[in-house]
């Protein structure tokens, strides 16, 4: 038996508009200041240093971002769904590999080795995305597992061998090189894809499911999505991106070894979690990871003409994932007890 | 049992259902129908099978013999959204909602409408949204986020959500456990309406009153058979509880008279800012005091602070006569204070680990030497715990969550009691557990404060506060307002204190 005390309630509009802009401001906030710091950080550089801003300049700092902002768009759609591919690094390398191997000395088409390229990553994709959604083993420890494994075929395929860009065809290494009006092509399939996965998450059924399965497995489950399925996919999907960025790899530098891209698999989890997906999914858009891997990039670019030290990158970087997860909880706790607060304010019991 | 032999077909019936888990035998031979335009209220205790048998009929679980019938056909649900298409719609106790995205998301997530090339018509799904809110009568927006709603407002995110899919049949479990009263009555008149608009209901709640003010029909279970089924009309709040336990409930509160010793437990000036001000009390052994309030005046949090989980800004704790260092629940339990919390899942209990375990933990240091901890000893301290709670369940190994709520009460009990501690300190002791189970709690603390340990009752349950406690201690906005001895205490008295009037007060309710 409850006794009830109400209080007087609050005109329900004002209720509304609060908790609506509220929640949308946190969203926007988030892209808006890491591009605020993009500038900021882009203008700082060039006030030290004209040359920052040249035509090459910038054709630089974007073709630099391309390929991570690429793998950054793929493993955001794992990481909403609260997994994780950490394989992406050594799915780059030996994607890269093959198109090397594919088109060296040869005069292949370009297309053809974008194609193979997409096919290695996602069938490398398939793999982890079997074993987490239908092996239900933890994500991290099966694409840690698909890492070392990838790599390793990798060393074994290359056996110290190295593609020389000698061997490349022109047509691939224009894809690496060429611009349209100043704009590389990397940076516009970036922007393509990027547009493409951005359209796909917010306006189809299985783009918002991944969302939903992020937000609450359980809730998900019972509302009859086909969560296995979605996982598959996602990991599918970053495997591709993964694997065409290898392709795009071998285009950009021509020369390819057997660690090509060692390590990303960090850096592009940090870009997607500086840029505001959170690692524990449901929220976060790939705009903001592309942001995240163009500020990481960037800064990387800034120390190099600022002529600092490069382990500072890497300090750089931890830093910047340490704040962003810090703001992320702090605004998640505020955000939580002031929406809490306002429904308080409408019931009390006893 | 007597059903209504009616032309009219149930919309959705179980014939001799039956579901085991390993040995547990959840459901034997249930059979249940539900009308249109029916309330069907489900009573049993905690433990009595009816979760499973909502979750047979929501399609997450399949029966092992017996059948499901939509509209008198045979169906078989291979998973909730089996039984969704098929018009049930299940509410759970606790709303399963996606916090990351907004109310009208959630309520067509799957099923959103779609304008060309199978993209999401978001103006859709917002204008279907708003006509849906508009229909329940209520105050959301579909554009909210669901993170931070109130369990009241996602509960009726979740009917919006029945109603989007024209649901037939709506299973509330146990809706009303976490509301206040007003927002109960906001429930009702909603569910009332879809009832009148030919919905079936299917409602399940410990409060035996709203079984009698929302339903039509009970169906009793226990042990997971099917006792009755009846109509509510002539059947009395004592009928059905004989019919749940099985026998008659003696006494709910049963308050055996008890010596009052010397001050075990003496809060002097606790102060932490901004949660609670000045408080001061004092426990005496073979005592019982409640300490009563409103959710949100500061109890739970004065009962940690006293036990030492979160730290005062000021005051002391004194048991047995010796002061308590602030912040540890170390000293607290060496000095023999016992706290059973608010929240068995969350603070009492590791819910995969087995009971003996659990019971075990607060004893680690005794159950062996040298930091190891012996099996036996553990077992045996659980089994005699076990034993003296009547505790029901199948192996010591078994992992609490299996066990029903009433049942990893006396888990949380048993762990502490274990400690045998000379002041015991009970947060909401029987929030969410069956009336039968309740009994023995309330048993237990009674014969517990007869054999001196001097125990601090925290409660929102105002007959079980004025039924059980020798003193009532009443907070209001983090101060204490009233000390009301037992032959004070009164739901007006308690109330008119707990909302801010003084007790007796002029314009007092």
């Amino acid at each position: 038996m409850t006794a009830t005390v109400e209080q007087p309630t609050a005109p329900p509009g004002a209720r509304k508009v609060t908790a609506r802009s509220l929640t949308e401001t946190v969203f926007r906030a988030r892209e808006i200041s890491i591009a605020g710091c993009l500038v900021l950080l882009v203008l700082g550089t060039w006030a030290a240093n004209h040359r920052f801003l040249s035509e090459q300049g910038i054709k630089d700092l974007l073709l630099n971002a391309s390929i991570l902002i690429l793998l950054a768009v793929g493993q955001s759609v794992v990481v909403l769904t609260r997994n994780i591919d950490l394989s992406v690094g050594s799915v780059v390398g030996l994607s890269a590999f093959a198109c090397g191997k594919f088109v060296s000395g040869t005069d292949r088409n370009a297309v053809l080795a974008l194609l193979l390229g997409i096919g290695v990553g996602a069938l490398c994709g398939l793999v982890s995305g079997l074993l987490v959604s239908f092996g239900r083993v933890p994500a991290l420890v099966v694409t840690l597992g698909m890492l070392y494994i990838i790599q390793g075929t990798d060393y074994w395929w290359a056996h110290g061998q190295q593609i020389n860009a000698a061997d490349v065809p022109a047509s691939v290494l224009d894809l690496g090189s060429g611009s349209v009006l100043g704009v590389p092509y990397l940076a516009l399939i970036a922007v393509a894809v990027l547009a493409a996965a951005s359209y796909y998450l917010r306006s189809y059924r299985s783009g918002r499911e991944l969302y939903a399965i992020g937000s609450s497995p359980e809730a998900a489950r019972l509302a009859g999505i086909p969560i296995r399925r979605r996982i598959l996919a996602a990991y599918v999907f970053s495997g591709a991106v993964a694997g065409f960025a290898g392709a795009l790899w071998l285009a950009r530098f021509g020369t390819v070894v057997a660690d090509n891209a060692h390590g990303w698999e960090l850096t592009v989890v940090s870009a997607v979690v500086v840029g505001g997906v959170a690692i524990t999914g449901g929220t976060g858009s790939v705009w903001g990871a592309a942001l995240g891997a163009l500020l990481l990039t960037t800064v990387g670019s800034v120390l190099v003409v600022l002529k600092v030290d490069s382990f500072w990158q890497s300090a750089i970087t931890g830093a910047l994932l340490l704040a962003a997860i810090s703001v992320d909880r702090i605004v998640t706790l505020r955000m939580t007890s002031a929406l809490r607060k306002r429904n308080a304010r409408h019931v009390h019991q006893v | 049992m007597d059903q209504p032999k009616s032309a009219e077909r149930p919309v959705l019936s179980l014939e001799d259902a039956s579901k085991s888990f390993g040995a547990v035998r959840a459901l034997q031979g249930v059979s249940l129908a539900l009308f249109a335009g029916e309330a069907h209220a489900l009573a049993g205790e905690n433990g009595a099978g009816k979760s499973t048998l909502i979750k047979v009929l929501a399609g997450v679980h399949r029966p092992d013999a017996g059948r499901v019938l939509v509209d008198g056909e045979p169906v078989t649900f291979h998973g909730p959204s089996d039984a969704r298409d098929a018009g049930i719609a299940v509410i759970y106790q606790e709303p399963t909602l996606f916090p990351d995205l907004t109310v009208a998301e959630n309520i067509f997530m799957g099923r959103q409408p779609r304008r060309s090339f199978g993209r999401v018509d978001h103006r859709s799904v917002r204008d279907a949204t708003q006509a849906l809110i508009e229909r329940l009568g209520v105050d959301l927006d579909p554009g909210q986020l669901c993170r931070g709603l109130s369990i009241a407002d996602q509960q009726l995110v979740e009917i919006a959500k029945a109603l989007s899919f024209d649901a037939r049949v709506l299973i509330m479990d146990e809706p009303t456990a976490a509301l206040t009263g007003a927002e109960v009555a906001r429930l009702f008149g909603v569910v009332r309406t879809l009832r009148e608009q030919g919905t079936a209901v299917l409602f399940i709640s410990h409060r035996l009153e709203e079984i009698f003010a929302l339903c039509q029909r009970v169906t009793t279970l226990r042990d997971g058979r099917l006792i009755s089924s009846d109509p509510v009309d002539g059947l009395t709040e004592d009928d059905l509880v004989r019919r749940m336990v099985g026998r008659d409930l003696d006494e709910l509160y049963p308050k055996q008279p008890a010596r009052i010793g010397e001050t075990a437990l003496a809060v002097r000036r606790l102060t932490r800012e901004g949660v609670f001000t000045d408080v001061s009390f004092d426990v005496r052994r073979g005592e019982i005091v409640a300490l009563a309030g409103l959710v949100g005046a500061g109890r739970s949090e004065v009962v940690r602070a006293v036990f030492g989980v979160d730290r005062a800004d000021a005051g002391d704790v004194h048991v047995a006569g010796n002061k308590l260092p602030a912040g540890s629940p170390t000293a607290a339990m060496a000095a023999g204070v016992a706290l059973v919390p608010e929240d068995r899942r969350q603070q009492g209990l590791v819910m995969e680990l087995s009971i003996e375990r659990n019971i075990g933990l607060t004893g680690l240091d005794r159950l062996g030497r040298g930091g190891l901890v012996r099996r036996t000893l553990e077992r045996g301290r659980a089994a005699d715990w076990a034993v003296r709670l009547q505790l029901k369940y199948n192996r010591l190994s078994d992992p609490v969550g299996v066990l029903s709520g009433g049942n990893q009460q006396k888990v949380v009990l048993a762990k502490w009691l274990a400690t045998e501690p000379g002041v015991l300190i009970v947060d909401e002791p029987t929030r969410g557990i069956d009336i039968g189970t309740k009994a023995e709690v309330h048993r237990l603390l009674s014969s517990l404060a007869a054999e001196g340990l001097a125990v601090l009752m925290v409660s929102s349950d105002l007959p079980e506060v004025l039924a059980m406690a020798d003193r009532v201690l009443v907070m209001h906005e983090g101060r204490i307002t009233a000390e009301l001895p037992r032959a004070l205490a009164t739901e007006e008295s308690v109330m008119a204190a707990a909302t801010g009037r003084t007790a007796g007060g002029e314009k007092a309710a």
